[in-house]
C-alpha cells in the first residue's frame, strides 16, 4: 500500500507538472507579443515594458518556464491585471461557495445507490425498466438543458425555487434552497450513473456464493440485502468518485452562471469576458490542482478498500 | 480456397449487419434511438429544404412571439423564426460532432494501438499524456483556450479533439493488448510482416468496433459542450444559429418569452435520447462484455 500511495502521488504531481507546462506553452503559442495579446492594443509602451520584466518576457523560455514553476511552487499563481492582488487570494474567496456545490452534488449522487439496488432486486419489474429508461437518458443529458429547463419551470413558472444568488450566507436555511436547483443540475446525471452501476454489480453479487448460503439459511432478506450484499455492490461506484470529481466541478461553471451563484466558475467566466489573462490561466491551474488532488485522493481509498485497484497505478 | 474466403466472409459480414438492424428496429428502445438520429442527420443535411423561413431574417414587429400556425415555436427577440433557427443548428450540431469526434478516434486509436502494442515505455508515456488530459476541467479549459485564441467553429472542435481522444485512445489500447498474443497476430508477427501493416490489417479491424460505439455515445455530450461555449457567447459567432447561442437567447428574454428557451432544449434532450438508446442497443447488440460497470 506505501508504494502504491507514493507511487500514486508522485503521478499526480508529474500530472500537474504537464497540466502547467501545457498551460504556459498555449500562452506561448498564441501569435504576438504576450504583454500586447494580455493589455490590449491601447497600452502605452511603458506599461508594456513593466509587464514585460514583471512576467520575464524577456529571458529565454526555459527561464521563464523556471520562474512560473517556482512561482507555483510557492503559492503564486500570479496577478490579476486590474486590481493586482495575488490571483490565489481572488481565487480562495470564491472556493468555497464551489466546493459546497461540488460536495452537495457528490452527496446528491448517492441517491443511485438505493435506486440500484432496489431496481436490481426486482430485475425486470416495473421499477427496473422504468429507472434504466430514466438513467440511461438523464446520464447523456447536457447540464445546461437540466439547469436552463429547471430555471424555467421551477423559478420562473412555478417560482418555487429563487432565480438567481447564493441567499444569504448567515441563514443556512435561505442557502440551502438556493443550493437545491444548482446541485441537482450538475449532480442528477450523477444519480444515474450510480444507480446503473449499483444495480449491475448488485446483480452479480446477490448470485455469489455467500449471499446464495446466507439464503439457504433462511436469514431475512433485507438483513441479506444490507449485511452481505449491498456492501460489495457499492465498491465500483467508488471508483468512479475520481471521474466524478472531475466531472462535477468542471460542469460548475455552468450551475454558477445560469443561477447567478458565486465560485470559481462564474470567476473564470468573468475573467474570460474581461479578458484577464493571468486570472484566467490561475483559476484553470488551481481548478486542475484541486482536481488531481481529488482524483488521487479517490484512487488511494479505493485501493485501501479494494487491494486488486493497487496493481495498475493511473 | 484463398480465393473464396473473402467471399465467403463477406456475405457473413453482410448478414450480421442485418441481424443487428433487425434486433435494432424490434426493440423499441433502439427503434426510437435509430428514428431520431435519422430524423436528426436528415433535418442537419436538408435544412435549406425543411426550414419554413430564413433563419436570419429579421422582423421587428412579430418579435418574441408565442406559437402559432405561422410560427410553430414562436419568434425571437429579433422577430426570428425559433423553428427555422433551429433546423439550421442542427447543421453546427452534426458537423462539430462529427468532425471533431471522426478526428478524435483516428488519433485515439493510432496511440492506443502504439500503447497496447509497442513497448512498455512508450505505454507508460502515452498513458501518462492521456491522464493528464482527463484530468483537466474540459469546459475550464475550454474556457482558457477560447480567451487565448478567440472565439470560432474551429477552438471549439480544437477543444473536443484534444480533450476526448484519450477516451479511444483507453479503450483501444485494452482491446490491442487483450489481441497482441492473439495466434494470427502472433503469426503474422513470425512471417516478418511490418508493425505497422499488423496494426492495421490483423488489429484494427477486431477493435474498432467498441471504439466506434462510445463515440457514437459521445456525440451527445460533444453537441452539448458546442452549446455551452456558443450559450457563453464563446462559440459560434452570431447571426449562425446554434442550439447554444438560441438557448442563450431564451435565457436572456426568459421573462419575455419562455418558447425559445423551452423549444431550444428539446432537439438537445432529443438528439441525446436518440444516441444513447441508439448506443445502448448496438452495445448489447455487438458486445455485451462492454456495457458491464457502466
Amino acid at each position: 500500500m506505501l508504494t502504491y500511495t507514493i507511487q500514486r502521488i508522485l503521478l499526480a504531481i508529474l500530472i500537474v507538472a504537464m497540466a502547467v507546462a501545457t498551460m504556459f506553452l498555449m500562452i506561448h503559442a498564441v501569435p504576438g507579443d504576450p504583454a500586447n495579446v494580455m493589455l490590449g492594443p491601447r497600452a502605452t509602451p511603458e506599461i508594456k515594458a513593466a509587464l514585460r520584466a514583471r512576467l520575464h518576457l524577456d529571458e529565454p523560455m526555459t527561464t521563464q518556464l523556471y520562474y512560473f514553476f517556482s512561482g507555483l511552487v510557492q503559492g503564486d499563481f500570479g496577478f490579476d491585471l486590474r486590481s493586482n492582488r495575488p490571483v490565489l487570494d481572488i481565487v480562495l474567496e470564491q472556493f468555497p461557495h464551489t466546493l459546497i456545490l461540488v460536495g452537495s452534488a457528490l452527496i446528491v449522487s448517492t441517491i443511485g445507490i438505493p435506486v440500484g439496488c432496489y431496481a436490481a432486486i426486482h430485475r425486470n419489474g416495473i421499477f427496473d425498466r422504468v429507472a434504466g429508461t430514466v438513467s440511461v437518458s438523464i446520464i447523456a443529458m447536457p447540464a445546461i438543458v437540466v439547469g436552463l429547463y429547471m430555471l424555467l419551470f421551477f423559478s420562473v413558472k412555478l417560482r418555487l425555487f429563487p432565480v438567481i444568488g447564493a441567499g444569504n450566507s448567515g441563514n443556512w436555511l435561505d442557502y440551502l434552497w438556493h443550493l437545491v436547483l444548482p446541485v441537482l443540475t450538475i449532480g442528477i446525471a450523477w444519480i444515474g450513473y450510480i444507480s446503473r452501476i449499483v444495480r449491475a454489480s448488485m446483480i452479480e453479487v446477490m448470485s455469489q456464493n455467500h449471499v446464495r448460503m446466507a439464503h439457504a439459511f433462511g436469514l431475512p432478506e433485507a438483513k441479506i440485502i444490507s449485511r452481505y450484499a449491498l456492501r460489495i455492490a457499492v465498491l465500483p461506484s467508488i471508483t468512479m468518485l475520481g471521474v466524478a470529481i472531475a466531472f462535477i466541478f468542471s460542469s460548475t461553471v455552468i450551475a454558477e452562471i445560469i443561477f447567478a451563484r458565486p465560485g470559481i466558475g462564474r470567476l473564470l467566466y468573468e475573467s474570460v469576458l474581461s479578458r484577464n489573462y493571468p486570472l484566467v490561466m490561475g483559476t484553470v491551474l488551481f481548478s486542475t490542482i484541486f482536481i488531481v488532488g481529488g482524483t488521487t485522493i479517490a484512487d488511494l481509498i479505493n485501493a485501501m478498500l479494494d487491494p486488486r485497484a493497487r496493481k495498475d497505478p493511473g | 480456397m484463398a480465393i473464396l474466403e473473402p467471399a465467403k466472409s463477406e456475405v457473413a459480414g453482410r448478414g450480421d449487419v442485418r441481424a443487428v438492424l433487425r434486433r435494432l428496429v424490434t426493440d423499441p428502445m433502439g427503434l426510437i434511438g435509430l428514428v431520431i438520429v435519422i430524423s436528426f442527420i436528415a433535418t442537419a443535411l436538408f435544412a435549406n429544404i425543411l426550414a419554413p423561413y430564413d433563419p436570419d431574417k429579421i422582423d421587428i414587429l412579430n418579435k418574441l412571439q408565442g406559437p402559432s400556425l405561422e410560427h410553430l415555436f414562436g419568434t425571437d427577440q429579433l422577430g426570428r423564426d425559433t423553428l427555422s433557427r433551429l433546423i439550421y443548428g442542427a447543421q453546427i450540431a452534426l458537423m462539430v460532432a462529427a468532425v471533431s469526434i471522426g478526428i478524435a478516434v483516428v488519433i485515439g486509436s493510432i496511440l492506443g494501438s502504439i500503447a497496447g502494442y509497442g513497448p512498455s515505455w512508450l505505454d507508460s508515456v502515452i498513458m501518462l499524456l492521456f491522464d493528464t488530459i482527463r484530468s483537466y476541467p474540459v469546459i475550464m479549459f475550454a474556457l482558457a483556450v477560447v480567451v487565448l485564441f478567440g472565439p470560432s467553429l474551429t477552438t471549439i472542435m480544437a477543444i473536443v479533439i484534444a480533450t476526448s481522444f484519450p477516451t479511444y485512445g483507453r479503450l483501444m489500447r485494452t482491446q490491442t493488448q487483450t489481441l497482441r498474443n492473439a495466434e494470427h497476430v502472433l503469426s503474422a508477427r513470425a512471417l516478418g510482416i511490418s508493425t505497422p501493416l499488423i496494426l492495421m490489417r490483423h488489429i484494427l479491424p477486431n477493435t474498432i468496433g467498441p471504439v466506434l460505439i462510445v463515440a457514437s455515445m459521445d456525440i451527445p455530450f460533444v453537441i452539448g459542450i458546442e452549446a455551452v461555449l456558443s450559450f457563453l457567447g464563446l462559440g459560434v459567432r452570431p447571426p449562425t444559429p446554434s442550439w447554444g447561442s438560441i438557448l442563450n437567447d431564451g435565457f436572456t428574454y426568459i421573462r419575455n418569452s419562455s418558447w425559445i428557451l423551452f423549444s431550444a432544449g428539446a432537439p438537445l434532450i432529443l438528439v441525446t435520447i436518440g444516441f444513447t438508446f441508439l448506443g445502448e442497443q448496438l452495445r448489447d447488440t455487438l458486445d455485451p462484455k462492454l456495457g458491464r460497470g457502466r
